[in-house]
């Protein structure tokens, strides 16, 4: 019988590999609410090629793997259902290049979004990605997996749909070059437009399909100054429609829409915050009359109107990634937090909202919910938020239920759970349309054939 | 400090605790050596609360990730939540915690330190007179304005010492009024205390307290800014006793700004290195750059990762002995060294002889010896007289 | 019931309609002036009521001492007349409501008011402040309220500066020194006009101020800089107090240029304008604003609300003026280190 502690070492060192339980404990959590599961093994590669030997050995032995980023989804999708080798992929930290002329950056798999940024803006500050607000550790590739979305999807869709290019190591060990690069070895700038892409292959599965060891990024222009306005409302109702006017007028970056009841000057509103980005005043000044008049009339009837955002209170609105995110998590000093954000037309905005409400008072929750714009309002992100106490079960518990009831609502409405838990993918696998799942079957079989792969998700019945 | 047992759960292991504000590199130094996440400060909560609920053993391997920490407090810079000063108090109440329930159980290299305190007075196994470096260095005698405090590395380590000697020649030709305890002098404690050994610390402290008192001790100027921190924030509430007390960085630059120092000119290129004690625990970050800046000839040049992002050395919580996290060219004084490198600098300026020991060993190491030179502000002061 | 202490017939009496008049946004001649206040004083509509930019002007424009802006704000609520987009006056009703808890230092008989502003809570260190600094109120217990006059909502002043006045009297307090202009306005002005009976005796903080230099006299070392003093729309409510920025300039060395926009004829900060009438009017009303300093030379901008240095700080620096609230300035002169740099 291998001695798979053995042979892991061999691959990668002692120094990288534990199956102490302290390390077990820790990698078989998230600080959301999915129960653990402990993996056998924790293993840090330093390459693609280490990763590959991985990966042959979890085949010959069948041993379940999940590769692991930040962890920070939330949603429990790096907790190994079935034990096994779990591949934290941050000893993988290169940036390897920056092509500034085609703008984009090839990652390896463990690289952060604050090193991403860190280095873009020490050696390319006319280029900026895409950061979302987890917190700083969160991993390029491992946001792009999840299809998460960042301060540029409003203008350039999800994070994902920035990618370029991918190198996969298969589930049966065969590293792959997806995009232009398949031809090219230099040139990343495309994942798979004009030829079939097969970046949908891996772009979505949680690992179930393969182990991303390198990412292409686009890069976008970076602004010499971003600022901040702020629109408040206090009738949901018009929310789509403020949205649709102000992505018409093309001149905002990020839009995102909050609707919480703490601190007290929240309560009663709607917060519509839009940050403007320019390389000069004059250019932000011109974006800041046309995105007021775009919103002239709601302004004149008093329905809506600008807050001027004082100076101290920007920098925590601009800061990228946003510390305040994580505060959320503290709100019942028990350092919890998790959500469902299902991807939704605009229009659907005031149904979620009642629906949060309604849970909020069901289960006597504190929540935020937090909504960001993808790309120009084709649809948006709505965060059923809420934060817990983690030292108590009780309150662990009512949000668990009112996710779950979040989650059958969301399918109900159409909506597309983003992220989702376990439990949440059984229920669009349920709904699915069956020759639609029967291609994710196909495709999962076909990779993955002794389903070694973060197993337990998108596992169709 | 609320009781941490009540408060531990609260870490969202959001992992900002591992980078400094600008996100350049891994800024936790356990977590740059080792890289599991275990080893950042969100993995040391999330295992104490785990340990504290029963869920998980205590076990060598979870004793080498608590001490491994050394309460550098890039932690409790970083951390967004409110509880965030509280961060490292809780892994040392911890710590102490353990040492009370696990007894016998905790690191050999920390029960070596400790013990070593308690038997030699100082944690480097020296058996020898603490004072043999200070020929010539006047004792303390009541109405003295200032008892020179040394400590142990200065004391015992060679590096220390010559750090020692200098200091107190700057005082001398200052004309300032000072001396020393020589062998009277304590372990100051400060390790002791982070290593979580309670009664240890207690006796230091009444030991060393009583002592000053005894000579009517008013003013302290320390060597080591743990020593600095020690006496400035821990003794007080445990001895009731009050000392104005000073790091030598700090009575060095009114030294020069009365000019009572006249440096001449010393052409160097000096990268300064922000010890832990001063900077981030006691907000010194001036001090030490107006005295370099004030030696003709100096180009001061900042490492990326400065002032309250300054990188750990690794020496704190007795790392300097125990040297838990040694051994690899991810060892944070390594890390630190390549760093000070890169800035093109000369020299590299620390003004803690605990940082000083645990960086001239990392020079040599990275076999930059003939290339950067480890020098504490005192020495580039005093030679550049 | 508080009712507010207007007397037609003053208004009736009046020759120069002053209020209307000299109103720096509506630019009306005595005649229309006078109709469209007889259709205020009546309950009629009037565009005044709706062009209002709430800038509190015609409080110290009229000679008669009859309030006018605050018939103005009483009318607009009746009326339902929005000064301002509805849920930010939502948000400030929300924001300011009383919580149930004080947030207090050691306070003495004598005390300083921070309001509602945690600037202060940073700014009053230094020997300004010897001896009262930590004898201080802040927070929604204390507030002033007179933020409700920019939005027609009068109805909350009369509910809840009664319950301040009382939060503060309950606390012993014999002199309250207000560091927020409006504070003082409030309890000297708005009070009274509702017949709201203000038991302790309030000082402005630049009679503070400038008592304090005096006694440091000795400590000061002129400034010698020119600068342009940013006069805001609370300050209507208490111009008596204006002499205090000269006396104060004069003690600590400091030339204020001769500018257009100075006095009654002084400019605001216009975010309150911004959020009200829109970014139109309120470019312009900064633009000429800051083109004056400029014009005039000046070195520094003094400001005297935080709220107006928050808002129009950033742009007055960069048009080159070093923006300073004036118990920095104070400080400075005494050689202290300002809170931005401690």
């Amino acid at each position: 019988m291998t001695d798979i502690y053995k042979s892991l070492v061999e691959i990668i060192g002692e120094e990288h590999v534990s199956n102490q339980k302290e390390e077990r404990y820790f990698y078989g959590r998230d600080p959301g609410l999915t129960p653990p599961h402990e993996p056998d093994y924790v293993v840090m590669p330093e390459t693609s090629e280490e990763v590959q030997q991985i990966v042959k050995l979890a085949n010959r032995e069948k041993i379940p793997i999940v590769p692991k980023g930040g962890g920070l989804a939330l949603t429990g999708l790096v907790i190994p259902q079935k034990g096994g080798i779990v591949i934290d992929m941050k000893r993988m930290a290169k940036i390897l290049e920056v092509n500034e002329t085609s703008r984009y950056v090839i990652v390896e798999g463990g690289v952060t979004h604050g090193m991403l940024q860190n280095y873009l803006k020490k050696h390319h500050p006319k280029l900026r990605h895409s950061i979302p607000d987890s917190p700083a550790i969160a991993t390029v590739v491992g946001n792009a997996v999840i299809h998460g979305q960042g301060r540029l999807t409003q203008q350039y869709g999800f994070n994902s749909d920035m990618v370029s290019g991918l190198e996969v190591v298969l589930p049966t060990g065969e590293i792959c070059r997806i995009g232009s690069h398949s031809i090219s070895s230099q040139d990343w700038f495309s994942k798979g437009a004009p030829w079939p892409d097969l970046s949908g292959l891996f772009l979505g599965w949680f690992g179930t399909t393969g182990i991303i060891t390198k990412l292409g990024l686009r890069l976008y222009p970076c602004k010499k100054i971003r600022d901040v306005m702020v629109f408040l409302t206090d009738k949901i109702e018009l929310v789509p429609d403020i949205i649709l006017k102000l992505t018409h007028t093309e001149m905002t970056e990020d839009i995102v829409v909050n609707e919480q009841p703490l601190p007290p000057r929240f309560k009663g509103n709607i917060y519509i915050l839009i940050i403007i980005t320019g390389d000069s005043d004059e250019e932000l000044d011109f974006k800041r009359k046309i995105i007021w008049d775009a919103l002239w009339d709601l302004f004149e009837s008093r329905d809506g109107g600008f807050l001027s955002v004082p100076a101290d209170m920007k920098p925590p609105l601009l800061e990228m990634p946003s510390r305040d995110v994580v505060r959320f998590a503290d709100v019942r000093k028990g350092g919890g937090f998790e959500y469902s954000g299902p991807i939704i037309p605009l229009e659907k905005y005031p149904e979620f909202i009642a629906k949060q409400k309604e849970l909020v008072s069901k289960y006597n929750l504190s929540y935020a919910a937090t909504s960001r714009v993808i790309a120009g309002g084709h649809c948006m992100m709505y965060a059923f938020a809420f934060t817990f106490n983690r030292a108590d079960p009780d309150e662990m518990d009512r949000i668990r239920k009112a996710l779950r009831e979040a989650a059958q609502f969301t399918v109900a409405q159409g909506g597309m759970m983003w992220k989702p838990t376990i439990e949440e993918q059984e229920m669009i696998m349920e709904k699915m349309d069956p020759n639609t799942l029967k291609i994710m079957k196909k495709i999962k079989a076909l990779l993955d054939p002794n389903g070694i792969m973060n197993p337990g998700n998108w596992e169709a019945q | 400090m609320t009781d941490y047992t009540k408060q531990i759960h609260r870490c969202f292991r959001c992992g900002y605790c591992k980078f400094p504000s600008d996100y350049s590199d891994f800024n936790c130094p356990s977590y740059a050596r080792f890289r599991f996440d275990t080893y950042s400060t969100s993995g040391r909560l999330w295992l104490i609360y785990a340990w504290l609920k029963g869920e998980i053993e205590w076990s060598e391997h979870l004793a080498e990730i608590l001490y491994s920490c050394t309460a550098c407090k890039n932690c409790v810079e970083q951390c967004p939540m409110k509880f965030s000063s509280d961060i490292v108090d809780w892994i040392v109440a911890a710590r102490s915690d353990m040492m009370e329930k696990e007894k016998g159980r905790i690191p050999p290299a920390v029960t070596s330190f400790l013990e070593d305190v308690y038997r030699l007075g100082n944690p480097l196994k020296e058996r020898g007179k603490r004072d043999a470096w200070a020929d010539g260095i006047k004792r303390y005698q009541p109405g003295d304005e200032y008892l020179f405090y040394v400590g142990c590395l200065g004391s015992y380590d060679e590096y220390g010492q010559r750090m020692a000697r200098s200091v107190a020649r700057l005082l001398g030709e200052a004309g300032i009024s000072f001396g020393i305890l020589g062998n009277e002098e304590n372990c100051c404690g400060n390790e002791v205390y982070l290593l979580g050994e309670n009664e240890l610390f207690g006796m230091l402290v009444e030991k060393n307290v009583q002592k000053f008192k005894e000579l009517g001790v008013k003013k302290i100027v320390t060597l080591s800014p743990h020593a600095y921190n020690a006496i400035k924030n821990n003794y007080p509430p445990v001895s009731n006793a009050y000392f104005e007390v000073y790091h030598y960085t700090q009575l060095l630059r009114g030294l020069l700004r009365e000019n009572k120092i006249k440096p001449s000119q010393y052409k160097a290129k000096v990268t300064y290195h922000d010890p832990c004690f001063l900077g981030r625990y006691n907000q010194i970050y001036d001090e030490p750059r107006e005295i370099l800046q004030s030696i003709p000839g100096i180009e001061l040049v900042e490492m990326e990762r400065s002032r309250e992002n300054s990188f750990c050395c690794g020496g704190g919580s007795g790392n300097f002995v125990t040297d838990l996290l040694g051994g690899s060219k991810e060892s944070p004084s390594r890390i630190r060294v390549r760093e000070a490198y890169e800035t093109g600098a000369n020299i590299l300026a620390v003004a803690c002889p605990s940082c000083m020991t645990m960086l001239q060993d990392a020079v040599k190491v990275e076999e930059l010896e003939d290339k950067l030179a480890v020098k504490d502000i005192s020495q580039i002061a005093a030679e550049s007289l | 019931m508080l009712e507010l202490n207007f007397d037609p017939a003053k208004c009736a009496a009046c020759e120069t309609q002053d209020c209307l008049v000299k109103c720096q946004y509506l630019h009306l001649d005595k005649d229309k002036a006078r109709t469209e206040m007889q259709k205020i004083i009546d309950g009629e509509d009037s565009f005044v009521l709706r062009d209002c930019v709430t800038c509190y002007a015609c409080e110290e424009y009229c000679k008669m001492g009859n309030h006018p802006f605050y018939l103005i704000v009483e009318r607009q609520e009746e009326k339902g007349i929005l000064p301002a987009p509805r849920p930010i006056a939502t948000m400030w009703v929300n924001q300011t409501g009383p919580r149930g808890r004080f947030t207090v230092g050691k306070v003495q008989e004598r005390a300083l008011s921070f309001c509602f502003i945690p600037q202060f809570l940073f700014m009053v260190t230094g020997k300004l402040f010897d001896g009262i600094a930590s004898s201080y109120i802040y927070g929604e217990e204390f507030f002033c309220n007179a933020v409700f006059l920019h939005y027609a909502k009068m109805s909350v002043i009369k509910d809840r500066l009664p319950k301040v006045i009382e939060n503060i009297k309950n606390l012993g307090i014999k002199e309250l020194i207000c560091l927020h202009d409006e504070c003082y306005g409030t309890f000297n002005s708005l009070a009274p006009a509702y017949g709201m009976e203000v038991p302790f005796k309030t000082t402005h903080y630049f009679e503070y101020l400038y008592n304090r230099l005096k006694e440091l006299k000795d400590e000061i070392k002129p400034l010698n800089v020119k600068v342009a003093y940013q006069r805001p729309c609370s300050n209507r409510l208490s111009p008596q107090t204006q002499h205090f920025v000269d006396d104060i300039f004069n003690l600590i060395g400091v030339h204020r240029v001769k500018r257009e926009y100075v006095g009654e004829n002084a400019l605001c900060c216009a975010e309150v304008i911004r959020m009200g009438q829109g970014y139109k009017i309120a470019d312009d009303v900064q633009k000429r604003n800051l083109d004056d300093m400029v014009n005039a030379g000046a070195e520094y901008c003094v400001f005297n609300c935080p709220f107006c240095q928050l808002n129009i700080g950033e742009k007055v620096a960069k048009r080159g003026i070093k923006p300073i609230h004036i118990i920095d300035l104070c400080k400075m002169a005494i050689g202290e280190k300002l809170a931005s740099e401690v």
